[in-house]
């Protein structure tokens, strides 16, 4: 017989104290990671980074050599991990899936009409149903923020159950878009309404409005996934999206991620970064910490 | 359709530092400036103990020897005490509060631009942490000097209709918990307010007040207005009884602090108490769980414990007491204990042997009283005083380990049903320095903060700190305010 | 042969930044000798609408620094401007004062900037209370600065009437748009490059020099300005003041005062620009019943 536990009353979910999650967050930001430890972490952020192009003015040509650099991030440096995933358009999917044969680095596509998300469940199922067809190993939604704000809770449940089953065997993250939510108790909100209707991974922006992933939510969202891991034993991913460019910074999410999650989340399976720049500076620094000497931007491809 | 399925896994343990441990982050140690042996600061300038003789002070982590610091003995304490007085009386009464002032604001700046250094050596000399002595401690000191200088020349504002005038020379003994702050809180209010100074740091931790000492002399303030003896109890004893001391400022043991009382009792001296305290940190249901969870860590692990307001008690309400205790013990299992000068360092060393050897009595006690012990599970360097984080499940009002103060990063967990059985529980103890109330709820934190008998309420927070905030306690965790404009009325005669 | 000097032009300050009047007017300052000694920015009203503007956006930021920030950054002031004293006094004394009374204008307007920067974290006890209402409730009262603040600054003192009016004024936490003396305005422009070597943020103070003929009817009838400060004394001046002030119930002052006395350096210059706002909440009542001390 399985385990059940219910479904909670959203209205209800947990409060959250703005001040102490910040307060929390600058004991993460007071760590000193450095020498093995810090080219460990370079690493595994690199291998964590779904590299991303999501503009209107994407082409074939475009996509193709981000692929390349996903798959060769800098091949005169030795001993280099791929990143973890491409993130793109539905229509590019297919661009992506070839350009990347072999090099077992995902696919993942945006769906549902993003980045707004204001359309019909139809239009929504189709444009993930497209991207799953296309060969996508990922689905990056977006919730209804219109529908969360005006409290329609189980609206915002079902919707994302109705995309989960449409991505079949894709893995479907669930793009909060944390920076519309404006509060931490309704990004907690959001996040256990995501997490308990299915999502695989909760995101926390679609990276194309400000405030974009900042570590305060983060951690919000990493405690949802926490409690929800206490009480049934599941795992859930989790990635922040937009404003992740500097090393420093990564580093300072994946000692979040270890201090509040452990080391079981501390792979590409459970956490990424949605960044396009913060590559680069990775490989910057990991230069840096083999060769001693503080690296120019020149002697690293932009794409 | 209202539930859904979980996991066929049983044990949802989380799994910290086993694949990914952070490297040593030592601070650097090279830029300090440190003698091999400091004498006494009196009238100006360092000078030689009248008995020659001098203690060694170490540094917990290593127990290695830091420096010697010299043994102040009556006469000493006589030549200090006599020119604070000479000051008071030919210089520092007659200045007017703006120039006084200037001075303070001096030493406020001198202590940002010279901030590392104090900080390692605070570090080095008591044990805490690097990243609090850095981020807490000596911000907090220079700001404390920064506050009070604002007020030397608007005493009549903050006490209207009355004419408010210093009291002469006050004798002050601090502890070493906080061993550079504490010297900033008795120092500041006193000079502000026209006082002058003999002061007493803790005999373990004297480096900073002598290190404050030189920063003194460098803002050119007159010659005995600030005087600081180092030495043992012996050495605070012939303060607090040098007839020419009219005033008496001591933080420490509540022990001590009734010897202090009745010694004085009987002259004109004025006295002010900051005792011990043990606290309850109150959790209702309705709190934000895992902020709060931060602030019974904040409350008891912060300074090894070593806090006169930690929260050493916590009160969690039934309904929530296993989801809290088990994100706490499993937030423990991320606190670093190690050396002090390593930037990751969350938990460093007891200052003393003295102190480690009651805190591990005190949890023979414990144990011995039936309450159930809990410690991570992390490792412990092999020299120096460390020791774990504990907790202890399942105390009852009656334990001793509920009533008496430990002084260690030790917590005792015990749980209530409503309201007023917490207010009950919080308020049945002694002392009444500190409290803290998590609850989402805004009319009762205020029902809580006016219940609570106790001079500092913290609601959705703990352990925070600010030189316009007054600091104090009730009952028997002693009297009268440091910080803020009350912090005023010690040092004045209205 | 001697050295010849590069002379120094004198800008108004809008925004952090020294730009000159909109306008490209002027107007020549002499000595008693009626030889010129600089030329000064005319201000215009666009100038004045262009600080306004700065003003009220630094406003949010400058109002939410913490209290000792503010304090700080005050002292830093006075720091700086300790370290350029003799440019103020050789300026003062090209405007006509004595070697004696610059020096003592000068020293007296440093101390008044750390007077002040002491009020900054100090003036809430005095002028905030928590207030023991009848009924259940947890009742307090905050002063909290008005906002954007013009202030017509004295003609006669200079430095130290000019000091004496912004200090209290930004230890509030507003921001402000600043006329500067007609007749003696080199130390104002000095002043504002004090200000933007203190890490006071741009656009906390803004300095206009010109005349007080053109410019009081536009510092206090523009709309988006909280108060009006005129420290001089035309009547008829104060009596406009005083009537635009109605169009948007703008608060409007008049410190004509002897700012040599040092009754005039006080927290209630201070309380004039604050506004006060009290809060309630409810004190739920559990657990008195049998609770002992």
């Amino acid at each position: 017989m399985m385990n059940t536990v219910d479904i909670p009353n959203f209205r209800m979910s947990p409060v959250v104290d703005q001040v102490g999650v910040e307060e929390r967050v600058a004991r993460f930001t007071s760590r000193s990671i450095k020498k093995s430890s810090k080219l460990q972490a370079l690493k595994l952020a690199l291998n964590m980074i779904d590299l991303t192009t999501l503009e209107g003015k994407d082409t074939t040509g475009k996509v193709k050599q981000m692929c390349y650099k996903a798959a060769h991030m800098c091949d005169q440096l030795p001993g280099i991990p791929t990143v973890a995933a491409v993130c793109v358009y539905p229509n590019h999917v297919r661009t992506a899936k070839e350009a990347l044969i072999g090099t077992g680095i995902k696919v993942a596509s945006v769906a549902t009409a993003f980045p707004s998300g204001n359309t019909t469940r139809e239009v929504k199922l189709a444009d993930v149903r497209f991207a799953v067809d296309e060969g996508a190993d990922e689905i990056d939604m977006v919730i209804s923020r219109g529908e969360f704000l005006e409290g329609n809770y189980s609206f915002v449940f079902d919707e994302i159950s109705a995309i989960k089953e449409a991505c079949s065997s894709s893995r479907l993250k669930v793009i909060l878009e944390t920076g519309e939510l404006s509060t931490l108790d309704n990004i907690r909100r959001a996040s256990d309404i995501a997490i308990y209707a299915g999502a695989d991974f909760i995101k926390t922006s679609t990276g194309k409005i400000q405030p974009a992933a900042t570590m305060p939510v983060t951690l919000v969202m990493l405690q949802a996934i926490k409690d929800y891991y206490y009480k049934t034993g599941k795992m859930v991913g989790m990635k922040p999206a937009g404003g992740i460019s500097s090393s420093k910074l990564a580093i300072h999410y994946l000692v979040m991620v270890h201090e509040t999650l452990g080391e079981r989340w501390l792979t590409n399976e459970w956490f990424r970064f949605g960044a396009s720049s913060l590559a680069n500076d990775i490989l910057m620094q990991i230069a840096k910490e083999k060769s001693g000497t503080y690296q120019g931007k020149d002697y690293f491809s932009n794409d | 359709m209202n539930k859904i399925e979980t996991s066929e896994k049983t044990s949802t343990n989380l799994s910290f530092f086993k694949e990914w441990k952070y490297a040593p982050a030592p601070e650097s140690k090279d830029h300090i400036q440190l003698k091999k042996q400091y004498g006494l600061f009196i009238n100006g300038e360092f000078v030689s103990p009248t008995s020659k003789r001098y203690f060694d002070t170490i540094n917990p982590a290593t127990e290695e020897k830091i420096a010697e610091i010299a043994e102040a003995d009556e006469k000493d304490v006589d030549l200090a005490v006599n020119a604070a007085a000479k000051a008071y009386n030919n210089v520092w009464k007659k200045m007017p509060g703006k120039e006084r002032a200037k001075y303070i604001y001096r030493i406020a700046r001198m202590i940002q631009e010279r901030a590392r250094e104090f900080a390692v050596i605070e570090s080095m000399d008591g044990g805490k942490p690097i990243r609090e002595s850095r981020d807490i401690d000596i911000p907090l000191a220079a700001n404390h000097f920064f506050y009070y200088a604002g007020w030397a020349d608007k005493l009549n504002y903050a006490f209207p209709n009355r004419n408010p005038q210093p009291i002469g020379v006050a004798g002050q003994i601090i502890p070493w918990n906080f061993p550079l702050l504490m010297a900033a809180w008795k120092i500041a209010p006193a000079l502000a307010t026209g006082n002058t100074v003999v002061l007493k740091p803790a005999e373990t931790t004297s480096l900073t007040a002598l290190k404050l000492a030189e920063i003194i002399a460098e803002s050119r303030l007159p010659d005995g207005v600030v005087n600081i003896v180092t030495g043992f109890g012996k050495t605070g004893a012939a303060i607090v009884n040098h007839p020419k001391v009219n005033k008496v400022a001591f933080t420490g043991s509540t022990d001590v602090g009734k010897i202090i009382q009745k010694a004085i009792a009987g002259t004109s001296k004025r006295v002010t108490l900051e005792l011990g305290g043990k606290a309850a940190n109150i959790v209702f249901d309705d709190a934000p769980i895992d902020q709060a969870v931060e602030g019974i860590v904040n409350g008891i692990f912060f300074n090894q414990g070593h806090v006169c307001c930690a929260g050493s008690r916590l009160l969690v309400q039934e309904g929530v007491a296993d989801i809290v205790i088990r994100k706490l013990k499993d937030r423990m299992e991320t606190l670093i204990v190690g050396d002090p000068l390593d930037k990751n360092t969350d938990i460093g060393a007891i200052n003393s042997k003295e102190q480690l050897l009651k805190i591990q009595d005190y949890i023979k006690i414990g144990i011995n009283e039936g309450a159930e012990l809990h410690q991570s599970s992390c490792s412990l360097p092999n020299k120096g005083f460390f020791c774990k984080p504990t907790l202890f499940l399942n105390t009852s009002q009656s334990h001793r380990l509920v009533q008496e103060e430990i002084f260690g990063p030790v917590l005792t967990v015990q749980t209530f049903r409503t309201v007023e059985e917490a207010i009950e529980k919080a308020n049945n103890i002694p002392y009444g320095l500190s409290a803290g109330v998590w609850t989402d709820k805004g009319s009762k934190i205020f029902n809580l903060t006016t219940k609570m008998r106790a001079g500092v309420v913290w609601a959705n927070t703990y352990n925070k700190f600010d030189p316009t905030s007054p600091f104090g306690g009730y009952k028997e965790s002693g009297f009268g305010r440091e910080g803020g404009l009350h912090g005023l009325l010690p040092y004045l005669s209205l | 042969m001697s050295r010849i000097e590069v002379l120094k032009t004198y800008k108004i300050y809008i925004g952090g930044q020294f730009p000159r009047t909109e306008s490209g007017r002027y107007y020549s300052l002499t000595n008693k000798k009626k030889e010129p000694i600089a030329n000064v920015s005319l201000s215009s009203r666009k100038d004045f609408r262009n600080a306004v503007v700065a003003a009220r956006s630094a406003f949010g930021g400058w109002s939410s620094r913490a209290a000792f920030n503010r304090g700080q950054i005050l002292y830093r002031v006075a720091e700086m401007m300790e370290g350029r004293k003799e440019q103020f006094i050789t300026e003062l004394i090209l405007q006509g004062s004595t070697q004696k009374s610059a020096e003592a204008e000068v020293t007296m307007a440093i101390d008044r900037l750390v007077y002040y920067s002491g009020w900054c974290d100090k003036y809430q006890q005095i002028f905030g209370t928590v207030n023991p209402v009848a009924s259940s409730h947890f009742n307090f009262s905050v002063p909290e600065p008005t906002g954007v603040v013009t202030l017509i600054a004295p003609e006669e003192s200079s430095l130290l009437g000019l000091i004496s009016i912004i200090a209290p004024c930004i230890a509030g936490g507003n921001t402000c748009v600043v006329l500067a003396s007609n007749s003696k305005p080199l130390c104002s422009v000095t002043f504002a490059e004090v200000l933007a070597t203190s890490d006071v943020p741009g656009g906390v103070v803004n300095v206009l020099t010109g005349t007080s003929n053109e410019l009081h009817t536009h510092f206090s009838n523009h709309m988006d300005v909280n108060a009006v400060v005129y420290c001089r004394d035309h009547a008829d001046e104060k009596k406009t003041i005083a009537q635009n002030s109605a169009v948007n119930v703008k608060r409007a002052y008049f410190w004509n005062k002897d700012w040599t006395k040092s009754i005039n350096e006080n927290p209630y210059l201070i309380l004039d620009l604050q506004e006060i706002k009290t809060t309630w909440h409810p004190i739920e009542n559990i657990g008195t019943a049998g609770v002992k001390y």
